[in-house]
């Protein structure tokens, strides 16, 4: 390697030009990016842009939907590829006929429902686009339970704020988990998809049930959910900041952009 | 006071307040956006057409590494950058697979959440100082007086001869009309009334929330893999209109015209041929 970058050392001619001049611009900003004010006052910019979306969408307005001949060829894989919990992987080998949905926390009937009952509730079946943060994009045809029909089911407590959803997936060395707020939680899209592109949801994709939030990106889309809380406090869940993304890369908690 | 009379006095019009206050103001906006701009283009480095776009699918540009080589691919044509992108060397000498390096990000580092935050706040101060900026220019005159080209302006062969002084360096006023030649004046419109809403609109179109806000975004751009690929393509552009715009303020005269940009103060100009134009 010691040759390679001798190699690229020689070649990287605009590097010496640049750096006197980027160094104080970059110095700069690294210093900047690491500051306590400074950051807060960006995170003041995320709550501006949520507003400003929030003013601009009523609670209820549709992500476009698309034909089925524009759903994409392969819709590329990501995050876990499969459940990772003990209990997760004896019901993936059960086909997940014992598999319970359980939706408690502040609500005042808490619901334990399986994966036939689920399916035999009233459905949607939207085709969308599904973005993620790092810039790519692929749309496909999602069938599940609009999460209002459950949280109707579950008398959703009038203090709670925010919709948790525990998942079987590890992602590296900690459990995956995400949040929604009502908004969210009651539009008309937000559903928990058992079907994908016509088929029952593959596992890479989710299975049994993962959940479509459309307005927002894909790492708010929790895959394998095994359990949904209601709650009026995210701060007493793992890192606090109400989702694993958000803990682990600090990542906004509204991903609307 | 017209132009000739301008010529025969030595000193051209002054800045206006709210150009100057823009001009900076968005100097150092667009400097922050396209910075981290490339830092987010990092985490995919790949543009597609269309309405969706993985890499399952077929991307009209890639910029990536093959361990040992950076490479720009458009289309069929593969160019190797290695040092520069695709492959690049960090502040310690380790060997960073990434499409833009270090020194062309922010942060300098790999940090896709914390460009994101950078890009979306400094956003605002692009899109309402933008704003603002039409808005005043429009009321002060700046567009009808400095900008709005005439009728006399319209003519193949004053164009033509325009071309022929900017390649000759012979950087001046031009016809007479105005204190910007016809080349200036497309360019600034072109930028200004073009090219940066082009900018604001395309980033808008990446919002999935956006997406439900104003859904025509989609239909105007083509989608949003498409809107994504004219972003980029649009600070490109913006670009390469910097360096441009700079090898003229070097050409025509540095001192002066950062100075005039700076206070506002008249600057002396001497016959067109010798430099003396705002750049």
């Amino acid at each position: 390697m010691t040759e390679d970058r001798a190699t690229l050392r020689r070649r990287d001619v605009l590097r010496g030009v640049t750096l006197g001049s980027s160094a104080l611009i970059l110095g700069g900003c690294d210093a900047m990016n690491e500051n306590a004010t400074f950051r807060s006052a960006l995170r003041a910019a995320e709550k501006l842009n949520q507003a400003t979306h929030r003013t601009l969408t009523d609670r209820a307005t549709l992500a476009p939907e698309f034909a089925l001949s524009d759903i994409s060829p392969v819709f590329k894989t990501n995050g876990s590829l499969t459940g990772t919990s003990t209990d997760y992987l004896a019901h993936l080998q059960n086909n997940f006929a014992d598999w319970r949905l359980r939706i408690d926390g502040m609500v005042a009937n808490p619901i334990n429902i399986g994966l036939e009952a689920l399916r035999a509730m009233p459905a949607r079946t939207q085709i969308t686009r599904h973005d993620c943060v790092e810039g790519w994009s692929a749309i496909a045809q999602w069938q599940g339970t609009p999460l209002r029909l459950l949280l109707q089911q579950a008398r959703l407590s009038t203090r709670a704020k925010y919709i948790v959803f525990h998942c079987a997936d590890n992602y590296g060395a900690r459990p995956y988990y995400e949040s929604i707020d009502l908004i969210d939680a009651f539009h008309p899209q937000t559903i928990l998809a058992w079907g994908m592109n016509g088929e029952t949801l593959p596992v890479k994709y989710g299975a049994p049930v993962r959940l479509r939030v459309e307005r927002q990106l894909g790492y708010k889309h929790a895959k394998y959910v095994m359990r949904i809380e209601a709650t009026d406090d995210l701060s007493k869940f793992h890192g606090g900041k109400g989702g694993y993304w958000e803990d682990v890369g600090d990542y906004e908690y509204y991903a609307g952009i | 006071m017209d132009a000739t009379q301008d010529m025969t006095q030595n000193v051209a019009k002054r800045h206006r307040l709210s150009t100057r206050l823009w001009h900076w103001l968005n100097a150092f906006v667009a400097t922050i956006l396209l910075m981290s701009g490339l830092m987010i283009f990092n985490a995919h480095p790949h543009l597609y057409w269309g309405d969706f776009g993985s890499r399952e699918d077929y991307a009209w540009l890639q910029i990536d590494d093959t361990r040992t080589t950076g490479f720009v691919r458009i289309g069929s044509v593969r160019v190797e950058t290695t040092g520069v992108f695709g492959l690049s060397l960090g502040t310690n000498d380790n060997v960073r697979r990434v499409a833009f390096p270090g020194w062309a990000t922010i942060p300098t580092g790999y940090d896709l959440a914390a460009a994101r935050r950078w890009h979306f706040a400094f956003a605002w101060a692009f899109a309402l100082g933008l704003t603002a900026f039409m808005l005043a220019s429009l009321f002060n005159g700046h567009i009808r007086k400095d900008l709005h080209v005439r009728r006399a302006e319209w003519s193949f062969s004053a164009i033509w001869t325009d071309i022929k002084n900017h390649a000759r360096l012979r950087l001046g006023p031009g016809n007479g009309l105005s204190n910007y030649n016809i080349i200036q004046k497309f360019s600034y419109i072109g930028v200004i009334f073009l090219l940066l809403p082009l900018l604001i609109l395309t980033g808008i179109t990446m919002s999935p929330a956006m997406n439900a806000a104003w859904p025509w975004l989609l239909d105007l751009f083509g989608g949003r893999q498409s809107a994504r690929s004219l972003h980029f393509i649009a600070a490109f552009l913006l670009a390469l209109f910097v360096v441009v715009h700079l090898i003229m303020v070097l050409l025509s005269g540095p001192i002066n015209g950062i100075r005039s940009m700076i206070t506002g103060r008249p600057m002396t100009v001497s016959k067109p041929d010798q430099g003396g134009k705002l750049p």
